[in-house]
Formats: structure tokens, sequence, C-alpha cells
């Protein structure tokens, strides 16, 4: 039983997803099937509208699925939870709450119940900290670069310690010096929290480096699972280093196989 | 930091050495224009933006001139001035409940508005935030809004008087029904533009509907409320003049009407001009305390 838990920590049984528009229906996902062992990190990879961020937002439960059922635990997912954090594609933090305002707010909703505001404090400024925003706590978003928002949406996720931690394309806005930057820290933070992770991505590197499995959609509308690539690499894992690796290559070129080949994107 | 410093004097060099170079490119054109002072810039920007309003009342006046003279009636901008000028050496006298100041006119039609716009404030406001938030109620309110909104406020004074049985919390009722749809309507389409993005945040950390209020919707529509506010206000302060003409009582507008039966012309047209100016001041007060309080 516990086996089982650990096993499938996360899953997604015969999820299908339709739209209903003024335009009329539309089905995004069709068929998907997966499951998600705990601690583990997985990417989502595919082409653009294929309906990524869909099954993300199926696992945050700010969807229902229209066919199909979610587990996250054992226990069905029903709506949106504090165990299973967001970070938003465009980061989301409320523009008039400074960056640590925007944490404690979280902070304070999934712990405020039983602790003390000292507490929630110390709290708030943990998760300042381990995404190195120290100098910037009491500054408002508009005052900050991109990069460091993306770190306050982070560090928000992170305070909630959740027990899945949900990504969209959480550095697709940052250069790539900086993402590169933002994503040795995650992985750091990854590593020591031990929390799973699902992270959608438009990069193949990205994807990569970062993950346990990389689960790769075909082109929607109906847009299934096509393949999914077991990512063994051993960690922790240097970027320079991999640059050279052998196996590495190979994984990444699957991957471009993946999308390039047997999935190419229509011209549109 | 470096080894090499770079004292005032070397900068100061360097910045003449610039300057040289651009006198000597502007050099060789016939008439080079000397650079006016930064006062002069000053002071021409400050007479460009006061020349044209200026301009605008003096064309006020004269056109005022222009009629007073074709109408022995109407009195000019000069006795309008003198009038004013004795009518405001004692704008806070009191003979008898009929007979005040101006200044007692301005304040009690000054506490009506206050006071029917307080009211509509207190009541439009939440129910724009819960018209804004709910499907249900935004259907519900629409038919109501729609029907009642474009009622002239004036048609109101009737059911006021008899409502209440007298003249004041008739007036006050009327400023009330007629500043309440501003502060609702935007109110209400600001709760409805907020962002998906912020909802979803709401959503993904379970805020409870109060501090979904005061964290995320309140901040947001506070912009869109302080419009509507300053519409109210405005719509406020209009409606006042005409309520009190008909009331009567104290007040501005009550003031023009006795004026008038008294065929005072002059106390009327400077009563125009207070509650313009009053109005005015009292948008430029609304205008920036919005300022004070959007977020960005
Ligand atoms: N609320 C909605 N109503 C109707 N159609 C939707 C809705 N949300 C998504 N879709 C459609 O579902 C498909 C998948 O959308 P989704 O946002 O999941 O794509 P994505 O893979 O995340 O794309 P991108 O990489 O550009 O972010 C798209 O064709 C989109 O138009
Ligand atoms: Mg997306």
């Amino acid at each position: 039983m516990e086996k089982i838990a650990q096993e499938k920590y996360v899953q997604l049984e015969n999820v299908n997803m339709t739209f209903y528009t003024k335009k009329g229906t539309f089905e995004a996902l069709k068929n998907i099937n997966f499951s998600i062992r705990e601690g583990e990190f997985i990417s989502i990879i595919g082409h653009s509208g294929c309906g990524k961020s869909t099954v993300l937002n199926l696992i945050a439960g700010l969807l229902h699925p229209t066919e199909g059922n979610l587990f996250c635990a054992g226990r069905e997912i029903s709506g949106p939870g504090p165990e299973r954090a967001v970070v938003f594609q465009n980061h989301s933090l409320l523009p008039w709450l400074t960056c640590s305002e925007n944490v404690y707010l979280a902070v304070e909703r999934v712990f405020g119940a039983d602790e003390g505001k000292a507490n929630l404090q110390q709290r708030t400024k943990a998760a300042i900290d381990l995404v190195g925003l120290a100098h910037a706590a009491d500054k408002r978003p508009n005052e900050i670069s991109g990069g460091m928002k993306q770190r306050v949406g982070i560090a928000r996720a992170l305070a909630m310690e959740p027990k899945v931690l949900l990504l969209d394309e959480p550095f697709g806005a940052l250069d790539a010096l900086t993402r590169a930057h933002l994503q040795d820290e995650l992985m750091g933070i990854m590593a020591k929290s031990g929390c799973t992770a699902v992270m959608v991505t438009h990069d193949v590197d990205e994807a990569v480096l970062l993950s346990d499995r990389i689960v790769m959609m075909t082109n929607g509308p109906a847009a299934t699972i096509g393949d999914i690539l077991d990512v063994d690499l051993a960690r922790p894992r240097k970027r320079l280093e991999l640059a050279e690796d052998r196996h590495y290559n190979h994984l990444r070129s699957e991957v471009l196989k993946f999308l390039y080949e047997r999935h190419a994107r229509k011209a549109a | 930091m470096s080894s090499v410093s770079i004292t005032k004097e070397d900068i100061k060099t360097i910045m003449k050495s610039e300057q040289t170079i651009v006198t000597a490119v502007a050099a060789p054109k016939p008439v080079a224009a000397p650079r006016p002072s930064a006062l002069a810039l000053k002071s021409r920007a400050f007479f460009q933006w006061l020349l044209p309003p200026l301009f605008g009342l003096l064309l006020l006046g004269a056109i005022w001139t222009l009629i007073a003279h074709q109408s022995p009636n109407l009195p000019g901008p000069m006795p309008t001035w003198h009038s004013a000028v004795e009518l405001f050496k004692d704008p806070f006298y009191r003979n008898s409940l009929n007979d005040q100041g101006i200044g007692w006119n301005i304040v009690a039609s000054l506490e009506r508005v206050a006071l029917g716009f307080g009211l509509a404030a207190l009541v439009g406001i939440p129910m724009g935030f819960i018209i804004g938030r709910f499907q249900f109620m935004s259907r519900m309110a629409a038919p109501i809004i729609g029907l009642l909104r474009p009622v002239s406020p004036l048609a109101w004074l009737p059911i006021g008087l008899l409502v209440f049985k007298a003249a004041n919390p008739a007036a006050i009722w009327v400023i009330f029904i007629s500043a309440i749809w501003p502060m609702i309507i935007n109110t209400a389409v600001g709760v409805s533009k907020v962002p998906q993005d912020y909802m979803n945040v709401a959503k993904v950390l379970n805020l409870s509907e109060w501090k979904i209020v005061t964290k995320i919707l309140f901040p947001f529509v506070l912009p869109y409320m302080m419009t509507g506010v300053r519409l109210s206000i405005g719509v406020a302060w209009l409606v006042i003049v005409a309520a009190e003409m008909l009331t009567g009582g104290v007040g501005i507008g009550f003031w023009v009407w006795d004026e008038w039966n008294n065929l005072n012309v002059e106390h009327i047209i400077i009563a125009i001009f207070v509650v313009g100016i009053v109005g005015l001041l009292l948008e430029l007060a609304l205008t920036s305390l919005a300022k004070r309080f959007s977020y960005e």
C-alpha cells in the first residue's frame, strides 16, 4: 500500500479535457495516462498550444477534467490546494504588495492557523533568503527585474512547503543567462526539499538537465502523451560537464527527434 | 576601485573640450542663436502653460460684456464684480432662517451633498463589489440598474418628499439616488476586470473571501472606484442646486431662486460662478486623492 502511494504519488487516469466555448467544443486532451513517483521531477514538453498548461492546471485543480480522474497522494484532486503549489508562467505577483508581502500571503494561509506571527514572518524570510532576494524583500514587483520576479514566485510556492510543485514555463520569459542561473538554483532547492515537481517547458536543454523523466506530448487537438523519456543521469548534475556528456546529448537528441521529426508542428 | 583617479577638474576640462567642439561645429552657421538660459526656458514654459486658459477666460469676459451691452437687464462683469466684493465682505451673517450669508448657503449645500454622497458611497461601493464578484448578482441587478439609472434625478424628489415628509431629507435622498449609480457601475466594472491570473493565485493559495477582497479585489479596483466616486460627486453637486431650488430652505440652489425672486441678477451670476468653482474644487480634491491611492 505504502509502496503504491509512493510509486503513483500523482496519477492521471484516462483524462480527457474538452473546452466548451462560444465557437463550439474543442477537444484539447485525450486519454492522458501517467503517474509520478514521490520526489520525482517531471517535465512536460510539446509544441505551443498542445495542452501542456492544461495538464498542469488539471493537476493544480484549477481545471476539472471532462472525463477521467486525477489523484494526488491517494486522494482525488477536486480543487486547488496548498499541497500543490503553482509557479505561474507570468509570475502573477500582486503588484501592490512587496515581495515579502506576496510570500507572506501564502505562508499566512497555509500555516496561519497553527503558528504565531513571528513564526510566519520567519518562514517568509527564509523563503526569500532561499532564492537570494533578501536585499529586495521590501520592493514592489515593478521595481525588480523579470528574473527576480520569477524567483519571488518560486519563493512563494516553496514557502507553502508543498508536496507537489507545479511550474508553468517558469523561466520562459527570461534571458539565457538568468535562466541558466535559476535552473541551477532550482536544482539545488529541489535536491534539498525533496518535493515532487512537474514543470512545463519549451526548452529541450532545460527539460533534460532538470528532469528525471520527460513527458513528450503530441500536437493538439486531442493531444496525448506521445512518449516518456527516462533521464537516467546521475545527480547532482553540472551543466558544463553534461555539455560534453555523450549520454546527455543522446537524450537531448531523442527529445529533439520527437519534437521535430515524429511530431513536427504543421506549418501554421 | 580603479587606480586611475579622475578628479573633478579633469571632468570639467573634458566637458569644456566637448563644449568647444560643439561651438566649433556650430560656428560656421551664419546666425548661431545664443542658447537661452534655464530661467528663460522655464518662464517661457510657464507662460505657454498660463496663456491659453487666460485667453479663454478673457474671451468669456468679452462675450459676457458684449451680451450685457445688448440686453439692459444683464449686468456686465464689472458691476457683478463689485457686487461680489460687497457680498463676500460678510459671507457668514445670519439675520433669519431665510436671510443668511452666502457662506452659510454654500456650507448647507455641501453638508447635504456630503450626506447624500456619503450614504451613496456606503451603499454603492459594497454593492458594486458584490455585483462584480457574483455573476448571479450581476444578472439580477442588471434590469434594476438599467431601469432606474436613466431617470432624471429630480423625478425622485416627490418620492422623497412623500416618504420623508420633509424637504431636507428629500434633497439628500435625491443626491443619494443620483450619486449611487456611477459608484456601483464603476466598482462592478473594476471587479469584473480583475485579471484571471490574480484570481488563480487566490484559488491556488485557497484565500478566504475576505482576503480575496482586501488583498486582491480592493487594491485592483481602487482606481475604478475612484473614477466612480469622482463622477458621483460631480453629479451630486449638479443635482443639489436644482433640488434646493424646489425644496427651499438654506442652500446655494435656494439662494439662486431667492435672488431671482428679488430680481438681483448680479447675485445669480455670482452664484453660477460659486457653484462652478466649488464643483471644480471638489473634482480637483478627489483627483488628487485618487492619485494618492493608486499603487503604481
Ligand atoms: N479556457 C479555455 N477555453 C477554450 N480553449 C482553451 C482554454 N484553455 C486552453 N484552450 C485551448 O486548449 C489548447 C491547449 O492550451 P494550453 O494553454 O494548455 O497550451 P500550451 O501547451 O500550454 O501552450 P503554450 O506552450 O503556448 O503555453 C489550446 O489550443 C487552447 O486554445
Ligand atoms: Mg502554456
